[in-house]
């Protein structure tokens, strides 16, 4: 039915998305759906910035819709359980989480973001038929998205710790989950202004060299606070520093 | 009147004419066709490809020894109208790719045709050479000077006939005024005036000045973050001079007077129709994004396509389109599917036919759809190969969308979405279409008895 080459497998029941949320056991699969649907269109977002010119139009209907799915998650308390997840780790771990970004998408750059891609569609299959079982609580299916995602990353990056990214993708949904109800705009919001604001990430505008799909992610990730920001630098340099002198010894 | 089975006597039987294109599987991507539009004489069919190159087809005089063939379309003039740009500024490439052609009606025996790529317009005279000047003083005929001293009496040089060429040449160059990708151009009635439009802002241009344009309509916002909607498509009004339209990727139409302010932020109506609650999904707004619209030959229509239907709204009437066509409603179910291999974003145009009594759009699979306006019945066809036999009758298709799939029909599965249809033309006054395949062009015309 699709195009060649792309594998194509996605929730093509409209009623299951359209339906309220009826019962218990109806409740895990469209908040799945609804959550494949919003890692779909950010991984279309950061996408964007392959392409000659992205498309302005395509990316605002995207991002049109990552709005509607986050106000409806914010609506029915799903984005409070994403929340719920996150808070209890230690500041620590939150910027280690930082740091596995920034390394993820140096090493991004090179461009391996299209079969990342489609390793996340395939991993995606097949979790999906794990997941089927009806017996699962909401939390646990957010979880088991989130475990899927980090899969698709661990095929990529096999030295990647598979619960840092989850704390990964914490702090995008914490960026997103503090700012509410506008938290979207964070997924677009200045880290340094004139780099990656709106227009800038839409249009693809960047100051240098062509950009990878890493600088969306960059801007989705930034903190809110440049603090944060100077607390990961200085994180860093003292791993690379203990790490020096592991090495030496 | 509308292809149908052959029963009633009105009904138009299209037939195969021509394809031009090559039959190559491997399509270089330079040659799909992105445009086509006929001149207002229907002489004249032009199209445009990703390569920036644009070819314009003539319609041959109708011979009186081959009554049965009627005028066939031949290569008039062929030339690279847009090249492949780098803007240093942005570190973006800024692509050829013809993205809208529009003639201008013929006032002399030349012919003028706008072309755009995302950036720039171009206006192209189009002119035949038929006769050369022989004879000249100062030189002799292969252009080298002669020694004036050797000159002894002086003739007046003549015009001899030559074999005819056909000339491009770019007589102006309208660039630097968009920040965001052209999506339209559209000739004003007063032939003096035209207008651009982009993602966010339309402008208004002089043909004899390209240094400057007027910004009739911008909707930047402020804060680039709150932007939630764009400009789709953008016409003038057949005959009124001061009125236009444009369309939103949230599926409205706001009509301009330009009369009433020289910045149009505020429309003189607004078109829109209220939505269905209970089609409401995640995807109701990407669908609802206009591709295209076209004012009726009329002017007392517009027509409008979408994702899954095509419209036509009464400008007398605001709050909701007089007529809905479903063009491949059988998708409803798969938008999921469509928005991860991004169809979801493909633009199909749409066309009136020279009475306004039909309209036409594509789809997917190489179909095109047609639709009478006044019997209320459609048909599908199929632009391929196996359908070109001159003169071959082409056969209706149909989709089965569940159930039992009968002998000729083809289940939604099946559907090749990778041969879409986006853009076809309407000969001004008969029942001749152009319909592009990718790197292919179609022409069907009514069967002549």
């Amino acid at each position: 039915m699709f195009v060649r080459g792309l594998k194509r497998k996605c929730f093509d029941g409209e009623e299951d998305i359209e339906g309220s949320l009826a019962g218990i056991k109806a409740i895990p699969s469209y908040n799945l759906q609804r959550q494949s649907l919003l890692d779909m269109s950010l991984v279309k977002l950061q996408l964007c910035h392959m392409l000659v010119e992205p498309n302005l139009c395509r990316s605002v209907l995207i991002a049109n819709t990552v709005r509607q799915i986050q106000e409806e998650m914010t609506q029915d308390g799903t984005w409070q359980m994403i929340n719920t997840q996150s808070t209890g780790q230690a500041s620590l771990d939150r910027l280690v989480s930082t740091d596995i970004l920034c390394r993820s998408s140096r090493e991004q750059a090179e461009g391996k973001h299209v079969s990342g891609y489609s390793t996340f569609n395939k991993d995606f299959e097949s979790d999906q038929a794990q997941d089927s079982s009806e017996t699962m609580s909401t939390a646990s299916s957010v979880q088991a998205s989130r475990n899927l995602q980090s899969n698709a990353w661990e095929m990529e990056n096999p030295q990647e710790n598979k619960g840092n990214f989850q704390k990964s993708l914490d702090q995008i949904f914490e960026t997103l989950e503090n700012k509410s109800p506008n938290s979207v705009e964070d997924l677009f919001s200045e880290v340094d202004s004139s780099y990656y604001d709106f227009d800038t990430m839409l249009t693809g505008m960047m100051s240098n060299t062509k950009m990878g799909h890493c600088d969306g992610l960059e801007t989705f990730s930034s903190p809110t606070t440049t603090a944060s920001n100077s607390n990961c630098k200085s994180d860093l340099n003292e791993l690379d520093h203990i790490v020096e002198i592991l090495v030496e010894s | 009147s509308l292809a149908g089975f052959g029963n009633l006597m009105q009904d138009v039987l299209w037939c195969f004419s021509q394809v031009k294109g090559t039959i190559d599987i491997g399509v270089t991507e330079a040659d799909i066709i992105s445009t086509v539009e006929f001149n207002h004489t229907g002489e004249l069919l032009a199209t445009g490809d990703k390569g920036g190159r644009v070819v314009i087809f003539q319609r041959e005089q109708e011979s009186k020894h081959q009554p049965h063939r009627r005028g066939e379309y031949n290569v008039y003039s062929t030339f690279q109208s847009h090249e492949p740009e780098f803007d240093y500024l942005k570190s973006l490439e800024i692509e050829e790719k013809i993205n809208k052609i529009r003639w201008l009606p013929q006032q002399n025996a030349a012919y003028f045709l706008l072309s755009t790529n995302d950036k720039t317009v171009k206006l192209w005279k189009v002119s035949e050479r038929d006769k050369r000047p022989e004879g000249y003083n100062l030189k002799d005929e292969d252009g080298r000077l002669r020694d004036p001293s050797m000159i002894t009496m002086l003739r007046v040089p003549v015009l001899r006939p030559m074999d005819l060429m056909v000339e491009a040449t770019p007589r102006r160059v309208f660039a630097n005024a968009h920040t965001y990708h052209i999506n339209s151009i559209s000739v004003n009635s007063d032939y003096e005036t035209y207008m651009s439009a982009d993602d966010l802002r339309i402008n208004l241009w002089n043909f004899e000045i390209t240094n400057q344009s007027f910004n009739i309509v911008d909707i930047k916002p402020a804060n680039m973050e709150e932007l939630t909607e764009v400009i789709t498509a953008a016409e003038f009004h057949p005959h009124h001079c001061n009125t236009f339209v444009y369309s939103s990727s949230k599926g409205t139409i706001r009509l301009c007077d330009m009369r009433t302010a020289a910045l149009c932020d505020r429309h003189a109506k607004f078109f829109e129709e209220p939505e269905d609650p209970s089609n409401r999904s995640f995807f109701s707004e990407i669908i609802s994004s206009i591709s295209d619209v076209k004012f009726s030959h009329s002017g007392r229509y517009i027509m409008t396509r979408d994702y899954l239907t095509v419209k036509v709204w009464d400008l007398n009437m605001e709050n909701r389109p007089i007529e809905t066509y479903q063009v491949h409603d059988y998708l409803r179910s798969k938008l999921c599917s469509l928005y991860e291999n991004d169809c979801i974003f493909d633009k199909f145009e749409c066309v009136w036919n020279g009475s306004d009594s039909v309209i036409m759009t594509g789809s997917y699979n190489n179909f095109f759809r047609m639709f009478d306006r006044n019997t209320k019945r459609d048909v599908t066809l199929e632009a391929s190969r196996e359908n070109s036999k001159p003169r071959a009758i082409l056969k209706p298709r149909k989709v089965c969308v569940g159930g039992k799939r009968r002998k000729d029909e083809i289940s939604v599965d099946s559907l090749d979405f990778s041969k879409k249809i986006l853009h076809t033309a309407w000969h001004p006054s008969e029942n001749i279409i152009a319909v592009a395949a990718t790197n292919n062009l179609y022409i069907f015309q009514d069967k002549v008895n």
